[in-house]
């Protein structure tokens, strides 16, 4: 197998970009007809789809909070998401640990003692495998839930950032991601800053680790610029037909 | 399945103000560790580890080893398995069978800091290739929970797997001897780094850190972190997953905690393996 240059000399990556530069991104909400609220995000070619049902009625009796809404996810990737088809189990470890982080990055932010004895469903699927599937899915449950209407105490934005020969880059996708390259996922809250979700698998230096974070810091800002635009045109659509 | 008793507000209150004033309430600092044992079973591989001397966490750890055909699209590699199951007999809150939310955690939290991370030299372990490797299996049996399973039985596995010895084999063109123990000194595993994990739970919107949280400080904790990492000030694996929103000066400052709490559980670990080496020898 020939070695894959991550990074040419001039600073260029796998797919052309700079070490700082995020891929294409494309957001769309309300794009499924029976689910409160939906988005699909695009993240260059990781798809991700996520459907939000809730607030409503508690399935498991046994599991109802008097006080607040539970908040359930459940994470999903497609078999033909990867270049090689491969069935996932539903009950992978790796699936549940995903959808139990974004389970917990969800509840603080999702403002749940306004519906007590109630549950939120957050269903997210995998389309296509690029890298970076868990930072879209944060991404597309954060839009899907402001399509759902459901009140939250600000954005929550992911970003992947990694180091390839001590360079810190931003968004890795899946070559780079499967080469032994560290992989940090970051989810903040863009009003305070503050870090919600992190996430990390190979090893790093910790004196890397500050540069590296502060980078996908700034990937979330540019995310959460996006995906706010997108918010903002869609109400504007929907006043607009709503006046007419 | 039953539901753990949450602590009652007055417990509550009276941790978080002690923690307020930089007391635990089993007398700790803040940044304190539990004290650890590290004992070794007769069978090369088997170490129990204990945090804590009257109120304990108790974590077990077996390895062994078995000649299996490898993966086929890693035909050269060696496999690492972990096995953690968690019996109600640590607490009655975890059942038998159905893998609750934790023990997933903890299953993926010593994977990642274990196998991704590669501490284990799994290309050593072919026999021949694309016929023959060791699959090394690490058993953690989880006997009490008073806090902090994770580090446990990272501190387990990993000492586990540094005291296991394997039996040496021959490879004599395609025939394949496999030494018995008592005939031929076995292996140790190439082990490359140690990682060990270091958990954190905050308090008070992110304001108070514990280290090494007892079980009362686990249930009532508003978010946490475990960082493993080795001596090399690598960190091997990271995890916050949701909780608490913190700033990220606080992640730095805990992952620089985690460099000195890691180097001083590495030295521990280093001379608990080399007084059973002597004492072995010495039998």
């Amino acid at each position: 197998m020939s070695r894959l240059e991550l990074l040419t000399v001039e600073g260029l990556r796998i797919d052309g970009r700079r070490p700082n530069e995020l891929r294409k991104i494309t957001a769309k909400t309300s794009v499924l007809a029976q689910a409160d609220g939906s988005a699909y995000i695009e993240q260059g070619n990781t798809k991700c789809l996520a459907a939000v049902y809730g607030p409503q009625e508690v399935r498991h009796r046994m599991q109802i909070l008097h006080d607040r809404a539970i908040i359930n996810v459940e994470f999903n990737v497609a078999p033909f998401s990867t270049s090689e088809r491969k069935k996932r189990s539903k009950n992978d470890k790796r699936s549940l640990e995903i959808a139990s982080a974004i389970k917990q990055t969800f509840e603080p932010v999702v403002q749940t003692s306004q519906f007590p004895r109630s549950q939120i469903d957050i269903y997210l699927q995998v389309l296509q495998h690029d890298g970076g599937t868990l930072q879209a899915c944060i991404n597309a449950a954060t839009m899907a839930l402001i399509d759902a209407g459901i009140p939250m105490i600000d954005y929550v934005c992911a970003s992947t950032a990694g180091c390839i020969e001590k360079q810190p880059v931003l968004d890795l996708n899946y070559l780079e991601e499967s080469s032994d390259s560290p992989e940090l996922t970051v989810a903040i809250l863009p009003r305070t800053g503050k870090v919600n979700l992190m996430s990390m698998e190979s090893r790093l230096h910790v004196d890397m680790l500050e540069s590296v974070a502060a980078l996908a810091t700034q990937g979330c800002e540019q995310i959460h610029t996006i995906l706010d635009s997108v918010v903002r045109q869609n109400t504007q659509l929907l006043k607009d037909s709503m006046l007419q | 399945m039953v539901r753990e008793a949450e602590p009652s507000l007055n417990e509550k209150q009276f941790v978080l103000r002690a923690l307020k004033d930089g007391l635990r309430t089993d007398g700790r600092r803040p940044y304190d560790f539990r004290s650890i044992q590290i004992s070794f079973l007769s069978e090369y591989g088997h170490v129990q580890i204990q945090l804590g001397r009257t109120r304990v966490t108790r974590v077990s750890a077996k390895v062994t080893a078995e000649v299996v055909r490898p993966r086929p699209d890693k035909p050269t590699e060696g496999l690492l398995l972990f096995n953690t199951e968690i019996s109600p007999m640590a607490s009655p809150a975890f059942e038998i069978g159905r893998p609750s939310e934790e023990e997933v955690l903890i299953s993926r939290t010593i994977e990642k800091a274990l196998r991704r991370s590669r501490a284990v030299d799994t290309e050593g372990l072919c026999i021949v290739a694309g016929e023959k490797v060791w699959s090394i299996r690490v058993d953690l049996h989880f006997f009490d929970h008073e806090g902090n399973l994770v580090d446990c039985a990272s501190i387990a596995a990993i000492t586990a797997l540094l005291h296991f010895r394997r039996p040496d084999v021959t490879v004599i063109g395609e025939e394949v001897t496999i030494h018995p123990m008592d005939q031929r000194n076995p292996v140790p595993l190439s082990v490359h780094h140690i990682p060990i994990c270091v958990s954190f739970s905050f308090f008070a919107d992110g304001e108070l850190l514990v280290v090494d949280p007892s079980i009362i400080e686990e249930q009532i904790r508003e978010g946490d972190m475990t960082i493993a990492m080795n001596i090399h000030k690598e960190i091997c694996a990271l995890s916050k997953a949701g909780g608490i929103p913190l700033e990220m000066d606080q992640i730095i400052r805990c992952s620089k905690i985690a460099t000195t709490k890691t180097a001083e559980i590495t030295e521990l670990i280093q001379k608990a393996l080399a007084d059973d080496k002597a004492q072995r020898q010495s039998k």
